[in-house]
């Protein structure tokens, strides 16, 4: 294995070294003598599933936790963090998902929170915050953005960016990066990572963490793999191959991704499961109709703001709809009532799991029983032997890693987070599951299990409607695919024609593309080329840092 | 987004689904550790949640103790002072009054727990007990010149909480139907209701001689001082509906995330209804047992500043004020911790005035020691 422990690093070489670090939490070891180096002028990826220690070992570094065991150098000096405001003076910052900015103030404001210029009688001097900020922009290449406007006002992508510059300008010599493209388009992700390099190239030093491995080979120099609590290797990224990185996370061989195999019986002359007729809702939902027969997985394909999100909501009726029918094993459903859709077979796993899917206090089998305790009850109280029957069952099935039914769902890992959610909707044993970008933000391990019951679901009969943002594991999981673009289907691909190459095209609105596509006689063109989608930030494309 | 991933090569790999169930765990010889596995996803850290270094003492064992147990523990030490220092404190007599002088507290705590464990909140308890107290006289019969009953009390009673639970659904309707934000409508509910009670009775004191009422107020069961087990009994069903009904799971689920419960298909606006209903009735109850003890309807005094009172008990017992987590226990802790402060500094003679800043303070202190209980 190309992954080697490299012993006798001299502590005057990193910028930021932890060596011999433990952490319990209780009897818990979530940390075990990790030792770690960062070498300024570097990409760091901290690599690993869901549980093995990054998160512990990011907070330990950025001075949120205090280590059981070990000890922390910063340049070769030895340090004490006694919390977060510690290791900012020391010079290291954090970037995390969600942007810990003020929404309501301009950028300019919130580039210089905290250490605006000062006029003489003590106020903020306005122009030189606008000038000061108007420079920092475009030094980044971010000239594109207008420092007067409310930060709040601009797409996620470019709020993180101010972020991003924001730590830059308070002279950061180590930026932490935690998971910071997870909401970001591909545009924003480019323009995300030149601004990375631009710091890197200035003598900063990053530790990235991100489940995209696409992205630690894109951007990242070195990279550490904790499995367990423990470093399990170390490596350039050069040196290693995807499959090498993957294994060590894993800690063990994994078979390469095999499509699922195309349901034996056909499907063809089934009655549909669910049928969706010219639904509209909002501006994003435009006379979308599909069917999806029992067994029968379909994805929605789109970019974000495609609107395939809005679609879903609509159809399972969290968002009103302004038209169309829906119709759930010959029932039509009441446009904006969830009970109503759950109630005939439908079950909807939303995107963002933090918003809506997951009650963080209540614990694990409260989560879980949540949709199906109605069901589950006599006289209004929940029936404890059948509830623990099907709780116990169903964390079995997926494997959900937790001390037990009674932990807080807000305490485990991302990944089993996701498992909890699905458990609540199969304890409902749904006819047809809505599951919108059910990997997303989840490790490789959690993300093959939740593949593997989705395939399984479907092979029992289930109709599956199917977000992914992650093109490769929607060719795998699905057996037909509906292009959306500004809220509408645009295109239909089945068969041998459901390729990466053809998806590409549809959603990219190809005109030579959906040409392509159209001659091959499994595509069912359903309209014509619609006005191609406006990125958000189109002018950051050729910014002057852009390689 | 999505073009980024043309040149994977199969790097999200996983077990053909052919293969049979996912339960035999595609990584679970890799990870027996992790089961109990305590930090969380990555995500941003409140910069207040510094579980920070050495010495800290807001880490140490002791204090997760005193968070945990923190309103127990204070009203123990409470009542070791009172023995220690206060005369006449071990009288049994001292006893049941304490327990019939909270009673109405403990009531209207427990209506405003499940309220707050909605991510709610009822200002309106306080003016609510005192329209129960209001409508009593009138379906009595009785008025300022007539102190005789002249019909039934188990309708008198039946018809004040009746009034009162409809004035709480009227909450619940508004907050749960129309979106209203639940401080706002409860304040003008507390305005309202308060007018309303004074209205009926013109401003007077009624005096009322019923013997249904001196029961309840002056009667034992087993040496139980009636209130005490009206309220406890009150509690004690709180607490179990909270606990292994349905209807308490989804109020649970509602405070700890509105969205999620409705996605999930909660019925979030009945559940609303329904919380607010209960927390006007038991606000009636609180009123009826406050009136009995008085022996008399005085709806410009009863339950004044009550709906503060319950909020500090609810939160002093340890239930967060952000919902998602309701303490019955706590929350009655928190109601006899109030009344025994108040009671301790009456019998050291301590100027009421005084008293009453002294108990500000002491909440305030109370809840900024609880504050971060694993929420």
């Amino acid at each position: 294995m190309a992954l080697q422990l490299e012993d006798g690093r001299s502590p005057q070489a990193a910028v930021l070294e932890a060596q011999g670090i433990s952490k319990d939490f209780g009897r818990v070891h979530a940390l075990s003598d990790v030792s770690f180096a960062l070498r300024p002028g570097e990409v760091h990826a901290l690599a690993g599933q869901n549980g093995a220690g990054k998160s512990t070992l990011i907070k330990i570094l950025t001075g949120y936790h205090a280590p059981s065991a070990g000890r922390l150098f910063v340049s070769g000096r030895q340090v004490h963090f006694s919390g977060p405001r510690d290791a900012q003076v020391a010079g290291i910052s954090t970037m995390y998902q969600e942007v810990n900015l003020v929404p309501l103030r301009s950028v300019a404001h919130n580039l210089f929170l905290g250490s605006e210029p000062r006029t003489r009688w003590g106020l903020v001097d306005q122009r030189k915050l606008f000038r000061d900020a108007r420079d920092l922009l475009d030094r980044y290449g971010m000239g594109a953005i207008n420092a007067r406007v409310d930060l709040g006002s601009l797409p996620l992508g470019i709020q993180q960016m101010v972020a991003l510059v924001r730590a830059a300008a308070a002279n950061a010599r180590v930026l932490v990066m935690d998971e910071p493209t997870s909401a970001l388009n591909d545009a924003e992700v480019r323009t995300l990572f030149s601004v990375v390099r631009r710091l890197v190239q200035e003598g900063a030093a990053v530790i990235y963490v991100s489940h995209r491995l696409d992205e630690l080979f894109d951007l990242c120099h070195r990279v550490t793999v904790l499995r367990d609590g423990r470093v399990v290797g170390e490596s350039a990224m050069s040196e290693i191959t995807r499959q090498e990185l993957v294994d060590t996370m894993l800690g063990r061989a994994l078979a390469q991704m095999v499509k699922r195999p195309k349901p034996e019986t056909t499907v063809e002359g089934a009655a549909p499961a669910l049928s969706v007729t010219n639904l509209h809702g909002g501006p994003k939902v435009r006379d979308v109709s599909f069917t999806v027969r029992p067994g029968e997985v379909v994805a929605l394909a789109g970019l974000l703001g495609s609107g395939r999100t809005e679609t879903v909501e609509t159809i399972f009726g969290v968002e009103r709809s302004r038209g169309g029918e829906v119709h759930l094993g010959g029932r039509r459903l009441r446009p904006g009532k969830p009970a109503d859709a759950i109630d005939a077979g439908l079950a909807f796993l939303p995107e963002d799991r933090r918003a809506d899917g997951v009650i963080p206090n209540m614990s694990v089998r409260d989560n879980i029983l949540l949709t199906t305790m109605g069901r589950m009850s006599r006289f209004g109280f929940v029936k404890r032997a059948a509830a623990e029957r099907v709780v116990s069952e169903l964390m079995d099935r997926l494997s959900v890693r937790a001390s037990g039914p009674d932990q807080r769902a807000g305490e485990l890992s991302g990944g089993n987070q996701q498992k909890v959610l699905l458990a609540r909707w199969l304890a409902a044993h749904p006819k047809v599951l809505i599951l919108d970008d059910p990997t997303r933000g989840i490790d490789v391990g959690a993300k093959a299990e939740v593949q593997s019951i989705v395939a399984e679901l479907a092979a029992d009969g289930a109709g599956i409607v199917m977000i992914s943002s992650e093109l490769e594991e929607l060719l795998a999981a699905s057996d037909r695919a509906l292009v959306l673009r500004s809220g509408e289907v645009v295109t239909e691909i089945a068969g041998n024609s459901l390729n990466e190459q053809n998806i590409i095209k549809a959603l990219a609105g190809d005109p030579a593309g959906t040409g392509s596509i159209s001659a091959t006689a499994a595509v069912t063109p359903r309209r014509e080329h619609v006005t191609p989608r406006r990125e958000h930030v189109e002018p950051l494309h050729d910014g002057p840092v852009q390689e | 987004m999505m073009s980024r991933r043309v040149a994977g090569d199969g790097l999200v790999t996983g077990p053909p689904s052919a293969s049979g169930p996912a339960s035999g765990g595609v990584v679970t010889g890799a990870d027996k550790d992790m089961s109990t596995e305590l930090s969380g996803t990555p995500g941003p850290q409140k910069p207040t949640s510094t579980g920070a270094a050495k010495g800290n003492w807001r880490t140490g064992p002791w204090t997760d103790l005193l968070r945990e147990y923190g309103v127990y523990i204070f009203l123990v030490g409470l009542v070791v002072y009172d023995v220690v220092a206060t005369q006449g404190f071990t009288s049994v007599a001292a006893f049941r009054s304490l327990a019939v002088e909270a009673a109405p507290l403990v009531l209207v705590a427990a209506g405003q727990a499940l309220a707050i464990g909605t991510r709610g909140i009822d200002l309106s308890v306080g003016s609510n007990m005192a329209l129960s107290s209001a409508v009593l006289p009138l379906l009595f019969g009785f008025s300022v010149s007539q102190s005789t009953e002249q019909r039934s009390a188990a309708l008198a009673i039946a018809g004040a909480l009746a009034v009162t639970t409809a004035a709480g659904l009227l909450s619940g309707a508004v907050i749960a139907f129309l979106d209203v934000q639940p401080l706002i409508v409860t304040l003008g509910m507390q305005l309202a209701l308060r007018g309303l009670a004074e209205s009926l009775t013109s401003g007077n004191q009624i005096m009322m001689n019923d013997g249904t009422l001196q029961r309840l107020a002056t009667g034992r069961v087993l040496g139980v001082p009636n209130m005490a087990i009206v309220a406890l009994l009150a509690a004690a069903i709180c607490g179990v509906v909270l606990r292994y009904t349905t209807f308490g799971r989804r109020v649970i689920s509602i405070g700890g995330n509105p969205r999620a419960s409705y996605i999930s298909g909660v019925p979030v606006r009945s559940s609303l209804l329904v919380v607010y209903a209960l927390s006007g009735l038991l606000a009636g109850v609180a009123g009826l047992l406050s009136s009995a003890y008085l022996g008399a309807s005085d709806p410009g005094d009863i339950g004044q500043l009550y709906e503060l009172l319950a909020i500090a008990a609810v939160v002093l017992g340890g239930t967060p004020l952000s919902g998602g987590r309701v303490t019955m226990l706590g929350t009655v802790a928190g109601a006899l911790v109030l009344q025994l402060l108040s009671n301790t500094f009456v019998s050291h003679n301590l100027q009421p005035t005084t008293a009453t800043m002294v108990e500000a303070v002491i909440i305030v202190a109370a809840v900024y020691f609880q504050k971060r209980r694993g929420n």
